[in-house]
């Protein structure tokens, strides 16, 4: 399966990278519809396309997409610059950015400006830096809770319900809670087996972060990168609890959409109290929309807003932010990472992530990261 | 020799005060050697200590008794009972499978067979030891964990008022698998230690079964049995030693769970101390966070020491007999 896609994928790359080529070489070869994968061909016109070396790394929320898109660069730049992205963790990538390990970081939270262990980030990040540290959305992961549910196709849940059924409140698919939202849809009296992260995660964080707003009180703990619902049984990675959810009659689990759709699971409609919204690439940019930017100037550190969201927004969605110097330290790597963004946050390449299961920055916010990403220097 | 072209005296001179030379290199060389291992042992158990001790002053519930594990920056509550019972279950049950299917391959290689049948028999358990351990736990949580679902469920369905055999999880990621999966990949190291102490049998008591009347059975009960009962509780030990600390494949087949009460059925999930270090490795963010787990690995560390001087004692005072 795992092995499938990933043939696919590559099969995907070598498609756009040969038909980035034919655009820089003149050719007006009409582009086959079969290659849905974001084409950098559009982009490359505008692309300074130094050449050099950049190393980042940090979560594997965007991991799929930088494998992607840093070979997408590397085509539509003709292979003139290398770079390289590890999944090494968010906390990890942070921590080797401040350090000066690498060039930029990909985290799915922003710089943290209060001690944690003694240490402030934003603090860290301005003295290695010698400037201040940008937090830049780039990359939107909407967040699927995917169900297993013998002849149910449609399931409308809310954010107080799925927390009671983390916690174990909720056990079997008929209760009422359950029933209320899903009028006609006949729910059998099966037990709910959850399945959860084992391992800590953005993902389990930013859930909780949208649970602890949203669910009036049906989840109670702090949010945080380990889980902390009570019912059901952890499997490693989204992989793992995609596996489960797919292998128990009755599961029910959180996980990156990619995951949710490459197992071919049901989505849960989200009732976040303006009606049902089902998880969409559109209805995800939606819900990023709604985010209000906390950050100074082209700092660009989002706030989600998890209750009364807009008609249409899909709430639970993870935006992984790419951690740049706002001044860097040196000018031909700033030069290669400017061109990099803006190929990265480009309407075109944002579009082309939906295929990734990843939905596209709304516009107005990619309008401001694209400037963000001018203002570098 | 060499130096026959050489005048006699003085070369036997030189040649009494190389060998001198070299006797003290070599015997610096093999002390060296064995400090280096003790001061890795040292090093590593002050690194462990130093790393967790921190994190323990932290701790605001009992670190042996309990089972929550709640580390952030600002709370520390974590216990490792939890993480004992399915390290200690897990690794229990997987030694007393794999210890008597070890006794028969060794009694088969070493006393049923010719010496070729024998041979081929042992390589082929010997080669059990050379799968990776990520494979058997891919193939346990593939292959294996779905193929022993009708056995789980007929064994909690039918007698699952013990304890054990309870009710536990949904999906397939139970202790139970990992037993099986453990009892495989140590059944090489058991068996292969029980052959070489069954082929040491001294011929005399041997013959001497023989003499006495005693059936081929009773041969093995009476002079290969006793004889190689301190090798076999060493091997079986060492096999426990391997198992207590395989994470890999463990990490692959068990699910984990946030309940905070231990069940204490087979069929239930859970995470030995192993598998809980590697499930985290990757978002240790801050030091007393990695504290916590490190001290999770000393008490892993102190576990498996045991085992293995346990094992050393019994098979010291085997051979003394």
């Amino acid at each position: 399966m795992t092995t499938k896609t990933r043939l696919a994928s590559i099969a995907a790359l070598t498609t756009v990278g040969a038909l980035s080529f034919t655009a820089c070489g003149g050719n007006t070869v009409t582009t086959p519809a079969t290659s849905a994968a974001n084409s950098g061909s559009a982009a490359a016109g505008s692309l300074a396309c130094p050449s050099g070396k950049l190393v980042g790394g940090g979560s594997t929320a965007q991991q799929l997409a930088m494998q992607n898109l840093t070979t997408d660069y590397k085509n539509a730049c003709g292979g003139k610059a290398t770079i390289e992205y590890s999944g090494t963790g968010s906390g990890a990538g942070i921590k080797d950015f401040y350090n000066g390990q690498i060039d930029w970081a990909g985290s799915d939270s922003a710089l943290s400006n209060v001690a944690k262990d003694g240490v402030v980030e934003t603090d860290k990040a301005k003295a290695q830096c010698g400037s201040d540290a940008w937090n830049l959305p780039a990359v939107v992961g909407p967040i699927a809770f995917a169900y297993n549910v013998k002849g149910v196709d449609k399931l409308v849940l809310t954010p107080k319900v799925i927390g009671a059924i983390f916690f174990g409140k909720i056990t079997t698919w008929n209760d009422p809670q359950i029933a209320a939202l899903n009028s006609g849809v006949t729910l059998p009296s099966e037990k709910i087996n959850v399945f959860f992260r084992s391992d800590d995660s953005g993902t389990s964080d930013n859930v909780s972060k949208y649970l602890k707003a949203a669910s009036g009180g049906s989840w109670a703990p702090e949010h945080s990168k380990s889980w902390k619902g009570t019912a059901g049984e952890g499997k490693k990675g989204s992989q793992g609890v995609a596996d489960g959810v797919k292998n128990t009659e009755g599961g029910f689990g959180y996980m990156e959409w990619k995951f949710a759709k490459d197992s071919q699971l049901g989505v849960a409609d989200i009732d976040n109290g303006a009606g049902a919204v089902a998880l969409s690439t559109d209805s995800a940019s939606k819900g990023i929309a709604d985010a209000t930017v906390t950050g100074t100037g082209n700092d660009l550190k989002l706030s989600m807003k998890y209750t009364g969201t807009s008609a249409g927004a899909y709430p639970a969605v993870l935006v992984t932010y790419e951690i740049v110097c706002s001044k860097g330290k040196d000018a031909a790597k700033t030069a290669l990472l400017k061109d990099f963004l803006t190929y990265m946050v480009s309407s075109d390449t944002q579009a082309g992530l939906a295929d990734q299961g990843y939905a596209p920055l709304p516009a107005e916010l990619q309008t401001k990261v694209a400037a963000a990403v001018k203002a570098l220097q | 020799m060499s130096a026959s072209s050489e005048p006699a005296p003085p070369t036997a001179a030189v040649e009494t005060k190389n060998h001198r030379v070299q006797d003290r290199i070599f015997a610096g060389l093999a002390a060296g050697t064995g400090w280096l291992i003790v001061a890795l042992i040292a090093l590593i158990a002050v690194f462990l200590v130093s790393q967790a001790a921190p994190a323990l002053s932290k701790n605001s519930v009992n670190f042996i008794t309990s089972t929550t594990w709640s580390v952030t920056d600002s709370h520390l509550a974590f216990g490792i009972a939890g993480l004992l019972w399915t390290t200690a279950l897990s690794s229990v049950v997987a030694m007393l499978l794999a210890v008597p299917i070890a006794i028969g391959v060794a009694l088969l290689i070493t006393h049923y067979t010719p010496r070729k049948v024998g041979g081929v028999v042992g390589f082929l358990v010997d080669l059990l030891a050379a799968v990776p351990s990520v494979v058997y736990g891919l193939w346990g949580a593939i292959v294996l964990a779905p193929a022993l679902q009708p056995v789980a469920r007929f064994l909690q369905n039918n007698i699952g008022w013990f304890p054990l055999f309870g009710p536990g999880l949904a999906s397939t990621g139970t202790v139970f698998v990992a037993s099986i999966v453990l009892a495989i990949m140590i059944l090489p190291i058991i068996t292969a230690i029980t052959r070489d102490v069954f082929a040491q049998t001294p011929r005399d008591n041997i013959e001497a079964a023989w003499a006495l009347g005693a059936t081929k059975w009773e041969m093995i009960r009476m002079a290969v049995l006793p004889h190689g009962r301190s090798g076999l509780i060493a091997a079986a030990m060492l096999g426990l030693g391997r198992a207590l600390g395989e994470t890999i494949a463990v990490m692959l087949i068990l699910s984990t769970t946030n309940s905070t009460a231990i069940n204490w059925s087979l069929f239930a999930g859970g995470e030995t101390f192993a598998s809980k270090i590697a499930n985290n490795a990757a978002e240790f963010d801050s030091p007393t966070k990695t504290g916590a787990y490190i001290a999770a690995g000393l008490v892993l560390f102190i576990v498996t020491f045991v085992v293995n001087a346990i094992a050393r004692v019994v098979a010291e005072r085997g051979k003394a007999k």
